[in-house]
């Protein structure tokens, strides 16, 4: 019987169909649907229809100040976590990166659920605070997303350079401003590219909180379920192009300033 | 305090230790005093508290017990940024997200020097290094040797007073090395500040330093300037570390009489007779001569040259004699060995446990004695079994060569019992020494075969007595010579 042997390029047919398939297909019947109208015409009308109305202009401001404020809340809260997990010397560490890290496992719409019990027993009727709302639960989701890459980059983080500075005469605050933070920004780079872009779209949650606020996602979930193919692919095509520019101005950085390729590319 | 004898007790560790949570005493019992200036060397083996003892100098690591004091002052506790020490890392530590520039200029900036002060610091301190204009380069771009370099420069620029070195030259390749070793002490030189420099190679230690500190198992060995710890290592573990030396068994004759190797020596150390002692000898000290004229004999086994010298390996009896000479020697010949007084150094032995170095026979039994022990050799080689077809084979699957291995067979002088029923024991012999030592005897029996057994016994036995020795079978202990 003879041995079946492949080339390195017939390795490389399930992936490139793969690509084919679910990846360039998708993104070509998109772009068609952005340039046209009903009639099948090309038009730029979807593209300047997104620019022009205030509603979907205001959505797209509504949609980034959630991503702000649930990127900073998440930083706030998962630094310091991270920081005390990677630099103390308990023995059950990986236990409580575990508790942290395990939600991450449970399909996240059951996770919502029972959040949007619990604070409803605090408030009483979700409505009142939409906003509020709807940074706690992203904030809940994404945490984790958060804690993890800076938790890595933190432990990995040499302690001989902490000493060194410590030795050249810094005291711990400096230590921790001149050398423990700049080195950490790789892992915060990645913690936010993991946390703002899917915080600009996950509408999921914000609709199980019973939320009657629109966000990018929500924007794009309403056009379909309308028919309206065509404006519903721009706005994807327009989101797809925010987080292509976001992602290649985060690797940039990341790359200068750690000498490091690739570190934050999702 | 006057100043000078500020100077002599600059730095001062009072029995300082440092014993992990874990129960692993890494140093023990520390007391050194170093001079101000001085380059000292923690020089020692791996894991024997050299680094443990830098870093609580240092202020990364602080004492179980015991203190540090310098000029005069308690530093222990204080934290590293608060002292006038400054480090040179293993692995150098630079910081990646700082260009050269700012990695020298982290310490002057804590210290918020002005600008152009900070600028021309920086500059001289790479003159210092001689890595003129590499102040806007990232630290990615610097070889091995470069970075070292700039480690130190970062360390220096800030004045310190003492300057640790923490195997600062152990990533580098063997020339680099030399280079820098050369390069460190005339920078030491420069500086004129305290230099205390750790490493486990000897042959550094002894080129650079003022001081040599050996260390092994937490405790400080020797403390000697590089030439008396090479010419008069106290112990027969310092000796064994610095530099190549054979080391034998022995026991004192007489005034200035040594026996070991089966012949009796002249030597300079006036040990009181009986003493069972290590005796020290250099390579370089032995000479070759035709075998009539040698104190002992032996067959040349091997020669190896050098480069300034052959290393010629003679096989006298049971021992295996090194020696180095700028002589070639045939293998096979005979020759004779002499060594002068001066080149026997004599340290008294530490523990008086018999030790004998034997082969394994066919069969995988000790030759020791006639056999016949309790001997599982697959204990001595970890990972090592027995085939069924009777073949020991290591971790790895190979089989083990057995007849290249030298067993170390240990007994102590309470496990022999001696008999005058010549057919009692495994072995007979005569007494040739014995010493009253409070609530019993110890006896040197020298055997028939001419080995040299220390005996405990509660019982007078005269001088020349034939006895019989006999060796509870299950004390003996067995471990493989590295």
């Amino acid at each position: 019987m003879g041995m079946l042997r492949f080339s390195r390029k017939q390795l490389c047919i399930p992936y490139a169909v793969f690509l084919l398939c679910f990846v360039a297909a998708p993104l070509l019947v998109i772009i068609y649907y952005a340039f046209t109208n009903g009639e099948g015409q090309f038009t730029l009308e979807n593209l300047t229809g997104f620019f022009t109305s205030p509603y979907t202009i205001g959505t797209l401001a509504y949609s980034f100040a959630v991503a702000v404020v649930t990127t900073c809340v998440c930083l706030l809260l998962a630094y310091p976590i991270a920081y005390i997990l990677a630099r103390s010397g308990w023995r059950q560490k990986s236990v409580i990166v575990l508790m942290f890290v395990m939600p991450m496992w449970i399909n996240f719409t059951l996770r919502i659920t029972a959040l949007k019990e619990i604070l409803t027993m605090i408030e009483g009727n979700l409505a009142f605070h939409p906003f509020l709302n709807t940074i706690i639960g992203m904030t809940y989701d994404f945490l984790p997303f958060m804690i993890l890459p800076m938790y890595t980059t933190l432990l990995k983080l040499d302690k001989s350079l902490l000493e060194a500075a410590a030795d050249l005469g810094a005291d711990p605050v400096q230590v921790f401003c001149k050398v423990t933070l700049p080195l950490s920004i790789p892992g915060i780079i990645s913690g936010v590219v993991m946390v703002f872009l899917p915080s600009m779209t996950n509408y999921v949650v914000l609709d199980m909180l019973y939320n009657s606020t629109y966000i990018m996602g929500s924007l794009i979930g309403s056009f379909f379920s309308a028919y309206d193919w065509h404006n519903g692919s721009m706005i994807a095509l327009i989101l797809l192009l925010i987080i292509l520019v976001f992602t290649l101005i985060t690797d940039r950085y990341t790359e200068e300033d750690t000498g490091n390729r690739g570190g934050a590319l999702l | 305090m006057d100043s000078s004898t500020q100077s002599e007790h600059f730095l001062e560790f009072k029995s300082l230790c440092r014993a992990f949570e874990d129960g692993f005493v890494a140093v023990n019992d520390f007391n050194l005093t170093i001079k101000q200036g001085e380059f000292v060397t923690f020089l020692g083996p791996s894991g024997c508290g050299k680094t443990t003892t830098l870093r609580m100098l240092a202020g990364f690591d602080l004492p179980s017990s015991g203190e540090i004091l310098m000029g005069g002052k308690d530093i222990t506790r204080l934290p590293p940024n608060e002292r006038p020490i400054n480090t040179v890392f293993q692995r150098y530590a630079l910081f990646p997200h700082l260009n050269i520039f700012d990695n020298i200029a982290f310490g002057l900036k804590l210290k918020k020097l002005p600008r152009a002060e900070v600028v021309k610091k920086v500059k001289k301190a790479l003159e210092m290094v001689d890595l003129e204009g590499f102040e806007s380069r990232t630290v990615q771009t610097l070889s091995g040797g470069q970075q070292q370099r700039i480690a130190i420069a970062r360390a220096i620029v800030n004045e310190p007073q003492i300057l640790l070195l923490d195997e600062p030259l152990g990533a580098l390749d063997l020339k680099m090395r030399k280079e820098m070793q050369l390069e460190l002490k005339s920078m030491h030189d420069k500086l004129g500040i305290t230099f205390i420099y750790v490493t486990h190679d000897q042959e550094e230690a002894l080129t650079m330093s003022d001081k040599i500190v050996v260390m092994s198992e937490g405790r400080i060995q020797q403390v000697g300037e590089p030439e008396d710890i090479y010419n008069e290592p106290k112990n027969a573990f310092v000796a064994d570390f610095i530099g190549e030396s054979n080391i034998f068994n022995g026991i004192m004759t007489g005034k200035y009489k040594v026996r070991f190797c089966g012949a009796e020596f002249t030597c300079v150390d006036d040990v009181e007779n009986g003493t069972m002692i290590d005796a020290v000898l250099r390579p370089e000290d032995i000479q070759i001569t035709p075998p009539e004229e040698g104190i002992i004999q032996g067959k040349v086994t091997s020669v190896v040259f050098k480069g300034v010298h052959y290393e010629i390996t003679v096989q006298s009896g049971k021992n295996e004699i090194v020696i180095q000479s700028t002589r070639k020697a045939q293998v096979g010949n005979q020759v004779g060995l002499t060594v002068d007084p001066e080149g026997i150094h004599i340290m008294i032995a530490e523990n008086t446990v018999n030790k004998f170095e034997t082969g394994v026979k066919s069969g995988y039994q000790l030759d020791f004695l006639g056999g016949d022990f309790d001997f599982d050799i697959t204990r001595l080689i970890p990972g090592s079994h027995m085939t069924d077809g009777d073949t020991l084979v290591d971790a790895h699957g190979d089989e083990v060569d057995a007849s290249a291995l030298r067993i170390i067979v240990s007994i102590k002088p309470e496990d022999i019992t001696m008999s005058d029923d010549e057919e009692a024991g495994v072995v007979k012999g005569h007494i040739i020494n014995l010493i009253y030592k409070g609530d019993h005897y110890r006896y040197i029996v020298r055997t028939d075969e001419d080995e040299d057994f220390i005996v405990r016994d509660e019982y007078l036995w005269n001088m020349d007595d034939y006895v019989s020795l006999i060796i509870s079978k299950d004390k003996l202990q067995y471990a493989l010579k590295k």
